[in-house]
């Protein structure tokens, strides 16, 4: 199979890094070659983070970049935004229509681009939006919307419940376990 | 065992199993990880050193003490063990060495992009640069061998996204390599003038020595693909490269990139028509190949500034005319949306003091550390950051240059962990060389921006264990300043008036800024705090303070209950009352 590219986007403290960590994990057991590149540091605090995950026989760049992305799983509506242009022609963004404002709105410089899915979509992206920080506050923190978002992304790739099962308990700490497996079920059952 | 790891940790892993005894070093991203992860294994001695030469010059003791040993650094860390570096260089090795150094171009969390192979040519020690995690294993592994065979520390160079990608490696078992036992050597170890002298002629017999190592060694590699195409590549460059153009051009992987090979570049730039040289940063390998003589095509075509993607690598062959494929077909373009740069968190310590500062409109001279985000909008209070500890040094100058007319009106601001690496020299010299400097502290009790690490002022090591812990107060006092207060950055009563007084004082003085990081696990969060909507009156004064969980709905100010940890500073700062603890 040709190489597979997903991103994972977001607000730094999100969660991110979890959510590809597990999906690494789980395509590794999978027996694909997989790259994760990964953001530490300075982009942390609250900054726009983005995450990659690349899949396939054999696999060279971690990283992705304009029109190469297959799916892009965005934790906040601007960033699905941000990073769209990275969407190969055919490609799907899953993305949490949670709203986190940046420093310039916060600061009144900027405004919230509220309508930015709705023009995508007129251009013809494919985009599946929905709430995922209810069914993970629901699952016992908002933190969780990894996990939604994760158990939702999960029916775009033809892997079994019982591996990402498998690759969670791999991954996650088992205090958390419980938690997170709510959440993936949140995602999961409602797509 | 099969396992998929980022790149430190594979180059932890690869020092384990190599045999290593003892790692020293100071965090610094994106380097900080393989030094957390070696400290999971107790039958090593793990640590954070306060700066980079300690941990450096630790390494070189445990080396001297026939053991196996290791330090890890980001790129602006060799600066600060440079020192030892080129003298190591001389004096070699009893145990095996490997300095780890870890570049960050982009810049994605430094203050600079310099380029560490300039440092492996001018101490004149040999350095290798993996691609990916299963290089980095390895040659992290291998690099024990080479040090002690050629008697030299070896330099491991990683870069962002190498340290920070995960790939799949296999890896052994750990080599338990027993103490060398000590011997005496003066000639060797003590490097004065008579004894450095006839060492260095040593330094340049090794070089040539790992030349020749070079022409034929596992880390240089070569794909003979045809003879249209050569590329001489490196690093992350390399994967790049070949993501391009997979196995269809002739490729010489550089794994060491110090010294580098002269037989087998002029072998392989004889066999191509096209010979491309293709590196981040600077032209280091580039250079080389013009210095043999013989042409190449490089930086003209691929930039010195920033990181290289697959994208870089097509275009710019597009642009030589060379066919690489189908460009991708993107859904759309992005739309343009508004920056999200980082930010200090929600009940961030350090606000309530740069709230204070920026009040105030002085002069601040701040340092490296997740304090350096006061320096960002709506907060604005920082005028210059520039490298570990400069802060303090910087302020004595400042205020040495312009006297009365800043003194009083300059401060410097400095982070506990910073204060220790490079701060403290700084203060001597205020004191011993009498400015009338003010000094702030900011004491989150942790190394906060490189994601929490202990240090000599939080009372743990590094495993967590309690451990002997500076005393901020008395250490200040020693080193001459008389006046030292402590402050709580929450309090901006406090906080007024310490800077007031501070600043009005005809002496140096120091401020403590002491509250513990609010994402540390032992710090509960307080009840969230609400607005109360009729009372705000949309005056904005606590949106000066730029918290994330504060913001301006329908013209009334809204505190976001999933980020407010309640620290209560916009509270202090409402006049109308409008903000409270108990439900709105």
């Amino acid at each position: 199979m040709s190489v597979k590219s997903v991103m994972i986007v977001g607000v730094g403290g999100q969660g991110s890094l979890l959510a590809s960590r597990l999906l690494g994990n789980l395509l590794t057991e999978e027996g694909y070659d997989v790259k994760v590149s990964e953001v530490h540091g300075m982009s942390q605090r609250g900054g726009s983070v983005v995450t990659y995950v690349r899949f396939g026989e054999k696999v060279y760049s971690p990283i992705v970049t304009e029109g190469e992305c297959d799916y892009i799983i965005s934790f906040e509506k601007l960033e699905a935004a941000r990073y769209a242009g990275c969407l190969r022609r055919g490609g799907k963004i899953i993305v949490n229509t949670q709203e986190i404002d940046p420093m310039p709105v916060i600061t009144g410089a900027a405004e919230y681009p509220t309508d930015v899915l709705e023009d995508l979509k007129a251009q013809g992206f494919c985009i599946d939006d929905f709430d995922a920080l209810t069914p993970a506050e629901e699952a016992g923190s908002a933190k969780a919307v990894n996990l939604v978002l994760m158990g939702r992304f999960a029916a775009c790739l033809n892997i079994s419940k019982e591996k990402w099962a498998a690759a969670m308990e791999r991954t996650i700490p088992p205090k958390y376990l419980e938690m997170n497996r709510k959440a993936f079920e949140a995602g999961y059952s409602g797509t | 065992m099969k396992r998929l790891l980022i790149g430190n940790e594979a180059v932890a892993w690869g020092l384990y199993h190599g045999g290593l005894g003892l790692i020293s070093s100071y965090p610094g991203t994106p380097s900080t990880e393989i030094t957390e992860f070696l400290s999971r294994h107790d039958d090593i001695h793990t640590e954070w050193a306060p700066n980079e030469k300690v941990a450096c010059e630790t390494a070189f003791g445990a080396s001297l003490a026939g053991m196996r040993s290791a330090c890890a650094m980001k790129h602006v860390g060799l600066n600060v063990a440079a020192d030892p570096l080129f003298t190591l260089s001389y004096t070699g090795v009893t145990g095996g060495m490997v300095i780890c150094v870890a570049d960050d171009p982009a810049m994605h969390s430094s203050q600079n992009e310099q380029d560490s192979r300039h440092y492996a040519i001018a101490a004149k020690v040999p350095m290798l640069e993996p691609s990916d995690s299963r290089e980095a294993y390895a040659f992290a592994r291998s690099a024990f061998e080479l040090s002690e065979k050629y008697d030299t520390p070896v330099l491991l160079r990683m870069c962002t996204r190498i340290a920070h990608s995960q790939c799949v490696v296999e890896m052994g078992e750990r080599e338990e390599t027993p103490l060398k036992p000590y011997v005496k050597q003066p000639q060797k170890y003590i490097m004065m003038p008579a004894y450095a002298r006839a060492r260095h002629p040593m330094v340049e017999k090794r070089t040539e020595a790992l030349r020749a190592l070079a022409e034929d060694c596992p880390y240089n590699t070569l794909e003979d693909r045809g003879s249209e195409i050569g590329i001489i590549t490196s690093g992350c460059a390399y994967l790049y490269v070949k993501e391009v153009f997979g196995d269809s051009v002739s490729i010489l992987k550089i794994g060491m990139p110090n010294p580098l090979p002269e037989k087998m570049i002029r072998d392989f730039a004889g066999k191509v028509r096209r010979l491309y040289v293709i590196e981040e940063l600077d032209p280091v390998m580039e250079n080389h190949v013009r210095s043999l003589g013989i042409p190449c095509r490089g930086k003209e075509l691929f930039s010195p500034i920033g990181e290289f993607s697959q994208k870089t690598i097509r275009e710019a062959f597009l642009r030589e005319g060379v066919d690489v494929g189908e460009l991708p077909h993107a859904q759309g373009t992005a739309p343009q949306v508004p920056a999200r740069p980082p930010m200090m968190c929600a009940g961030c310590p350090h606000r309530g003091m740069f709230y204070t500062l920026a009040r105030h409109h002085i002069t601040v001279l701040g340092d490296i550390g997740c304090y350096t985000l006061g320096a960002v909008a709506p907060l604005n209070a920082l005028d210059s950051t520039l490298c570990m500890g400069a802060s303090i040094s910087g302020i004595h100058g400042f205020n040495a240059a312009r006297g009365k007319e800043t003194e009083g009106k300059t401060v410097a601001v400095i982070g506990d962990s910073t204060f220790m690496h490079s701060g403290m020299t700084g203060l001597v010299n205020v004191a011993y060389n009498a400015t009338n400097s003010t000094v702030i502290i900011l004491d989150n009790s942790i190394t906060g921006m490189t994601g929490h690490q202990q240090n000599p002022t939080t009372g743990y090591n590094i495993k967590g264990d309690p451990a002997a812990k500076v005393d901020l107060e008395a250490l200040c006092h020693a080193l001459g300043i008389n006046r030292v207060r402590v402050v709580d950055p929450y309090d901006l009563k406090q906080c007024e008036e310490a800077v007031t007084e501070e600043l009005a004082v005809e002496e140096p003085s120091v401020i403590i800024s002491r509250r513990p990081c609010v994402l540390l696990k032992y710090v509960r969060p307080k009840r969230p705090l609400t607005v109360e909507s009729e009372k705000c009156r949309s005056c904005r004064r606590c949106m000066n303070l730029g918290c994330p969980a504060i913001s301006m709905k329908n013209g009334r100010a809204r505190i976001d209950s999933t980020l407010c940890v309640g620290c209560g500073v916009c509270e202090q700062l409402c006049a109308f009352g409008a903000i409270g603890g108990e439900e709105a």
